[in-house]
């Protein structure tokens, strides 16, 4: 067994964090993983960007509809008590503070929560509904990997790719463990198996709060 | 007896000149004005500024959506959310041949939506404090950062709604909604085209979610491709 977990594993600590009758934005990419990864007696009201709130999943084979998709472009389905709605009012709902919480990947998260996801220096930028999300979701949590493919901490003191937001990150997953951002610090809470604290501030760019038993 | 309705595309859009400012409804391909598109492409109108969410569209390989006025050298300019949803537009703009407006996709319906709301403006924290605030007034509101951003309209917006009826009232379906009713509000002349156009009172006026007063002009598209199975 390699140590730390793995993307599916990933999705279902942040699942976790899912209250029954919440409603969740959910990032394209590995963030959309969470959606299978949430127990059938929990009613969950996955809110898409362009226009659905209550988000079932994939669209099986053969009943794809090309006016019933998720923010990734991908043909999905409706829940029991779904409404579709307008960009405008989608946005309000992301902006006015109505959605619960957004589960978001990310290039880097800074020590005071600051959150770069939304292009990288030297690329041709797309922005999608990124920065409405950061200014207006109540909890914000990255589900993202360590480090970068080479190596380098995605946990930073200051952000060197360019911010989305700024203080608006509430917790971080990666395949090590779980970090909560708070006033004092990053605070790391939950180590992945076979991972210790040593192997994590190793890989962090910026500074811990290490607890005795995280 | 009002009758907004025209016989085909290319006849709804006969006016629209080269240089136009057009917003095309739609997210992705769902709720693009997928008839409009291609008269628009037939007649070869050119210098276009595109308002829209995405620059068409990449399954696989192909481009569909927008994406052949782009490659067709057609777009001058380009406002919106999501550049790199298509190959072309990014090679065109690494060319030089193609300007780019960068805006939040909820800024981006807002500024629509106070267009065609006669706002004059307003205040959003989104984006504040990064690079897509450059240039704009930030003020604080309530202990908090807040960037101004401006209404947006244009010469025309190409709709798409599911039903409608010669009045102009129109109806959505599914996610087709998306930018659709925002900018049927916010032009000049706004051409919508359905799947199934009706005749008046055969929609249901609380159905109705784009009320006729905002749409000049309806037709009956001619074909709807399915991009999915």
């Amino acid at each position: 067994m390699t140590a730390g977990m793995n993307e599916k594993e990933m999705a279902q600590r942040a699942a976790a964090e899912i209250r029954d009758g919440s409603s969740v934005n959910l990032g394209i990419g590995m963030p959309t993983l969470v959606l299978d990864c949430i127990p059938p007696d929990r009613t969950v009201f996955f809110h898409t960007e362009n226009g659905l709130l209550g988000m079932g999943g994939f669209a099986p084979q053969g009943s794809a509809h090309p006016d019933l998709v998720d923010a990734g472009k991908q043909p999905v389905t409706s829940i029991r008590g779904a409404s579709f709605f307008p960009s405008d009012l989608s946005f309000a709902m992301l902006r006015g503070g109505h959605i619960d919480l957004a589960i978001m990947g990310a290039y880097q998260v800074s020590e005071k929560g600051d959150l770069a996801n939304w292009t990288a220096p030297g690329m041709l930028p797309s922005v999608g509904g990124a920065m409405d999300i950061a200014a207006g979701v109540q909890r914000i949590i990255v589900l993202m990997s360590h480090t970068t493919k080479d190596g380098k901490p995605k946990i930073v003191r200051e952000l060197s790719y360019p911010p989305t937001g700024f203080a608006c990150v509430s917790l971080i997953i990666t395949d090590l463990c779980v970090i909560e951002v708070t006033p004092a610090g990053l605070l790391l809470r939950e180590l992945a198996a076979g991972v210790s604290a040593a192997d994590v501030i190793k890989t962090t760019g910026a500074g811990l709060i290490v607890p005795e038993k995280p | 007896m009002i009758d907004k309705s025209y016989r085909s595309s290319l006849d709804a859009i006969r006016d629209v000149r080269d240089g136009a400012v057009i917003m095309f409804g739609g997210f992705g391909l769902a709720g693009i004005p997928q008839n409009l598109i291609r008269a628009l492409y037939e007649k070869g109108t050119r210098d276009i500024t595109v308002i829209s969410n995405n620059p068409g569209s990449r399954l696989g390989d192909n481009e569909y959506g927008l994406a052949p006025l782009f490659q067709a050298g057609r777009v001058k300019k380009y406002i919106g959310s999501y550049p790199t949803a298509t190959r072309s537009f990014k090679a065109l703009h690494e060319a030089g041949k193609v300007e780019l407006e960068l805006v939040p996709q909820g800024t981006l319906a807002e500024r629509i939506r106070a267009k065609g709301a006669g706002i004059g403006g307003f205040y959003v924290r989104t984006g504040a404090g990064t690079l897509l605030a450059q240039g704009k007034e930030a003020r604080t509101i309530d202990g908090r950062q807040y960037i101004l951003e401006m209404p947006l309209g244009a010469d025309f917006a190409f709709v798409k709604a599911y039903r409608g009826d010669t009045f102009g009232n129109l109806v959505y379906r599914y996610t087709g909604a998306n930018f659709n009713p925002a900018m049927a509000m916010a032009a000049d002349i706004t051409i919508a085209e359905v799947e199934e156009l009706v005749e008046p009172g055969m929609i249901d006026p609380d159905a109705v979610q784009t009320p006729g007063i905002f749409v000049q002009r309806i037709l009956k598209g001619e074909r709807y491709d399915r991009w999915y199975e």
